[in-house]
Parts: structure tokens; C-alpha cells; sequence
């Protein structure tokens, strides 16, 4: 199979501290990955190299076949890849609705679409893709109500609709199930086998190792900036290296 | 009546200047200035003593125009700021532009200027219409729904694809055009033009009828510029009624409590997103399923 993602020998520092520090993994087409590790190895910052917000020092990323690492944070969604961010970031002044468009931006750059009065003609395309969009993930009793009023739970999700209706090849999420509660995690975890089912590739970072067993197929882990293992969820848990970064090495500690 | 009518149509078209640029996030300190340049460049153009004698059909368009271009040319330096900066930026460029005008001997300098060709209602009225539908229908577009994106969060706008900087020079572009339609067509209803006229007091009051009105949605600055204009004159008109002179001769007083008030109970503004909701909101048991049916 071949490769959506690949990192190659990535670095970032910010000042003199060293944040990524040779991280190298590739995702697969079509699979399910969740990048793992105690807070503060470096997976925000990964997500936030891929998705452009932060320049890589060295190394370079490729998304598809084609080098990213030097395109601008605008124009990568047009390469296929949109993400949600870990604190919910959508535009709590507008309604789901208008949050699911701003996802469809990419789509619709024309002059003429741009300038097409969407919310003076309601049934116009793309309100319609908008709408199945949440209905396909069950939010259809939400259209136009403006998002800060909407339960977490919904939000979060929103924000994954979000992502979607700009049809990537790979989806970031960025701690999806944070702060939900074991009902909404577990419609959250329907939501994104469905959409993998769909052919689009699953990046997640998240802290939730239930989650991450039950949704993902291979694990990535980070420490300090570091990649320090890359296999089967089954396996992390029993790797020396990744009990230590999680738990605290036995030897080193024992008095 | 008729003159408190043509003052609150000015009121909105200004309104409707710093409320384009404030849907993007802009807080735009500078009406006067655009005001200011737009009303004397249609003076100048169309007064038959001192100025060109052009037609206003004509004079009118190319002030706005004109203003728009600077506004233009003026977003680049400007839009490097944010928030409270950019409330100084927009202040210091109105500034500059009141000292030149004050000082450029060709439109009278501080003695001001006369405007020739006199106008009533039947213009003023059916454009103000005209930049209210105008405002209503670009927030309703993919710019406008890019412009309230950067609003909220500017950062995840760009990641989304949106063109950050063109959409926020095209705000701020088309906010200083509305300013100089509002500027030209004043000359037309007073007949005489005054730097004096439009100082720090007049962009401050035009920023608070935005804010006051809401930014979230474009009735907003509809609702500001009404608040604004006919609430001092409700209160003389009150104060006249009931014999309290304190009303009549305090009203401004009274009117800053309003404002202070409101300031207090709808820190967003009069029209918000939630406010339209609960006025035009259909029942949710007949919406609901209304919604379902479309889509199966």
C-alpha cells in the first residue's frame, strides 16, 4: 500500500529547545494512525508542521507524493489534508451551518461562488452538501443555531464535519475525544470508522488509549520530541521504552 | 422631520462603512477621514464657482471611488495592526487627512467649502436603501462568510483556505468607499463643507452606533445608527412634552447613561446572532422534522 503521509528526519526547535528531533513515520493510504505520548512530546507541534502553522527546521514532509514542507499553510487543504484542533476552534459567531461552509472554502474559490448570496437562497448547493454532511454524521438538529450555545459534545464533532466536507485524504484530529463522555466517545468512534470506511486516512492524536485500541491500527509514539516506537496497539503496551516514557524507568528510580 | 430623515440616512451609510471592516474584526476609528475625502472631492468636482462644475451623477461615484482607493492604498500599513492599535492607526489616519484638507488653499482651507448643486431626499433615500441591501447581501455571500470567519479566528480561516489578506483589504476597501458616498452625498443635503465638521467625536460616535447596533449580523448598524440618531431627539421631545427641563437641556447626559447601559446588558450589541433567533425562530417541533423530509 502506498503512503498518504511521510516524514522524513523532521526537526523544529523553538529558541534553543529542541521540540522534534528526527522524527521520521509514514501513514498509510486508507489506515487509521493515532500518534501517542505524554504531554508535551511533540505532537501538537507534528500537527502543527503538517498542517503549516509552524515551518520545519530541517527534513521534509510529503503528503500524496508531493514535498509539502515548503507550502503555505493557506494552499495545503487544497493537497488534500484538513484537521481539528485540540481546543474546539470553531467560529462560535456563526451557526453549524455556516461553520460546515467555511469547510467547503477550498471548493468554492471562484469570484462567482464567492460572491453568491448563500444565506439570502437557502436551498443552494452548498448548504445542501452542508446539510447531509450533518445529517450523514447525525447532527442534523442543529443547523442554524450559532455553535457556542451547542453542547461540547456536539461541537467537537462539528468540528470534525468541518474537516470533512473539504474531502481530504487525510484527516488530522488533533485529541478528538478529549473532554467527551463515554456515550459521545463512542459516537465519535462510529463518526470516524465511518468516515475511514469512506477511503479517507486517519491521523489522531489523542490520550485515550481505549479509543486508540479500538479505532486505530498503528500506533506511533513520541517522547520528548522523539519517535520511540511505531507498531500495533497491542505491542505498545508491552515496549520497555514506552512503559518507561508513561510510567517512569524502574531501575534508573529504584533507590 | 425631513432633517432628522436625511441625518439618519447619512448615519447609516457611515454606519454601514465601519460596520464591513468591524464584521472582519477591524475596529476602524478613521470615519472622518474617509467622510472628510469624499466629501471634498465631490465638492470640488462638482461646484460651479470654485470647483470643476460636473455633474453629481458623475462627481458622486468618483468620490466614493476615489475614497475606496485610498482606503485601498491605506489598508496595507493599516491591517499590520490589530485592536487597539488599529483603532490609533485608523484615528492618526483621519487625523492626517483633516490637517491636509485644513491646509489645502484650493478647497478653502478652514473656512470650508461651498457646495453648488443642492439635493433632497429623492437621491440620499433611495441609495441609503441601496447600501443597506448592499450590506446585507455581501454578508450573506462566501466573502462575507470568510469576513466573519476572520473575525472569529483568523488562524483556522487560513488553514480552511480562505485568502486572509485579500478579504481583509477588500473589508476595510469597500468600508472607506462607503465612507466617501457618505461624504459626497452630505455636501449635496447642507450645501457647505467643513473639516470641522468631522473630528475625533464624529468617527467615535460612528464606531458606537457598530458596536452599540452589533456586529455579528448586518442589521447591526441599522439598528445603531436609529438608536443613535432618534433616542437624543426622543428624549428633548419627552423632555419638551413634560416640562423637565433637565431632559431637554441633560439629554446627552442622559443619552451616555443609555449607552453605558447597554454597554452593560448587551456587550455584543443590540442585534445579535441569539437576539434575531428568538424574533424570527420557527417553532423547533415544526422545523425539526421540516428539515428531515427536504433531505430524505
Amino acid at each position: 500500500m502506498s503512503n498518504v503521509l511521510n516524514l522524513t528526519s523532521v526537526d523544529k526547535s523553538f529558541g534553543g529547545l529542541k521540540v522534534i528531533d528526527d522524527v521520521s513515520f509514514n501513514v498509510e493510504e486508507g489506515s487509521r494512525t493515532a500518534l501517542i505520548g505524554p504531554n508535551g512530546a511533540g505532537k501538537t507541534t507534528i500537527f502543527n508542521l503538517l498542517s503549516g502553522i509552524y515551518e520545519a527546521d530541517n527534513g521534509s514532509i510529503s503528503l500524496d507524493g508531493n514535498d509539502i514542507t515548503n507550502i503555505a499553510a493557506r494552499k495545503r487543504i487544497n493537497m488534500g489534508m484538513s484537521r481539528s484542533f485540540q481546543n474546539i476552534r470553531l467560529m462560535p459567531h456563526l451557526s453549524t451551518i455556516e461553520n460546515v461552509m467555511l469547510g467547503q472554502n477550498h471548493l468554492a474559490n471562484s469570484t462567482k461562488e464567492n460572491f453568491f448570496p448563500l444565506g439570502l437562497v437557502k436551498r443552494n448547493k452548498w448548504a445542501i452538501l452542508a446539510e447531509k454532511a450533518l445529517i450523514d454524521c447525525g447532527l442534523e438538529s442543529y443547523p442554524g443555531q450559532v455553535v457556542s450555545e451547542l453542547p461540547y459534545g456536539v461541537q467537537k464533532r462539528i468540528e470534525v464535519v468541518r474537516a470533512l466536507v473539504s474531502n481530504p485524504k487525510l484527516l488530522l484530529l488533533d485529541e478528538p475525544a478529549a473532554g467527551l463522555n463515554s456515550n459521545e466517545t463512542k459516537e465519535l468512534q462510529t463518526l470516524l470508522e465511518k468516515v475511514s470506511n469512506s477511503g479517507t486516512t486517519l491521523l489522531v492524536v489523542e490520550h485515550d488509549m481505549n479509543f486508540v485500541r479500538n479505532l486505530c491500527q498503528h500506533v506511533v509514539v513520541l517522547n520528548f520530541g522523539r519517535k520511540i516506537f511505531e507498531g500495533t496497539p497491542n505491542a505498545v503496551a508491552k515496549d520497555p521504552q514506552v512503559l518507561e516514557a508513561y510510567l517512569g524507568g524502574e531501575e534508573k528510580n529504584a533507590p | 422631520m425631513t432633517g432628522i430623515i436625511i441625518i439618519l440616512c447619512l448615519n447609516i451609510i457611515i454606519a454601514y462603512s465601519v460596520f464591513l471592516p468591524a464584521a472582519a474584526g477591524q475596529l476602524n476609528l478613521g470615519a472622518a477621514g474617509f467622510m472628510i475625502i469624499g466629501a471634498y472631492m465631490d465638492a470640488y468636482l462638482s461646484s460651479a464657482d470654485e470647483g470643476l462644475g460636473l455633474p453629481i451623477l458623475l462627481t458622486i461615484p468618483v468620490a466614493a471611488l476615489f475614497t475606496g482607493l485610498i482606503g485601498f492604498l491605506m489598508s496595507f500599513p493599516i491591517l499590520r495592526t490589530r485592536g487597539v492599535y488599529m483603532i490609533l492607526a485608523t484615528f492618526a489616519f483621519a487625523e492626517i487627512v483633516a490637517g491636509i484638507v485644513l491646509n489645502m488653499e484650493v478647497v478653502g482651507g478652514a473656512s470650508g467649502f461651498p457646495v453648488t448643486t443642492h439635493m433632497e431626499l429623492d437621491v440620499l433615500l433611495p441609495v441609503t436603501i441601496l447600501v443597506i441591501l448592499f450590506g446585507f447581501y455581501l454578508i450573506s455571500t462566501r466573502f462575507g462568510l470568510s469576513m466573519r470567519s476572520i473575525h472569529d479566528d483568523e488562524n483556522v480561516s487560513l488553514l480552511f483556505g480562505v485568502n486572509t489578506h485579500l478579504v481583509k483589504v477588500g473589508a476595510f476597501t469597500i468600508g472607506a468607499f462607503l465612507g466617501g458616498l457618505a461624504g459626497a452625498l452630505y455636501g449635496h443635503q447642507f450645501d457647505y463643507i467643513e473639516v470641522q465638521n468631522w473630528g475625533i467625536l464624529f468617527s467615535i460616535y460612528v464606531l458606537l452606533y457598530v458596536l452599540i447596533g452589533g456586529t455579528q449580523t448586518p442589521w447591526g448598524p441599522l439598528v445603531g445608527a436609529m438608536f443613535f440618531t432618534f433616542i437624543p431627539e426622543i428624549l428633548r421631545s419627552i423632555g419638551d412634552a413634560t416640562g423637565i427641563e433637565l431632559l431637554t437641556e441633560l439629554r446627552f447626559a442622559a443619552f451616555g447613561v443609555i449607552i453605558v447601559g447597554m454597554m452593560v446588558l448587551r456587550p455584543e450589541g443590540i442585534m445579535t446572532r441569539t437576539f434575531l433567533e428568538l424574533l424570527f425562530r420557527e417553532q423547533p417541533s415544526k422545523s425539526g422534522p421540516r428539515m428531515v423530509n427536504k433531505n430524505v
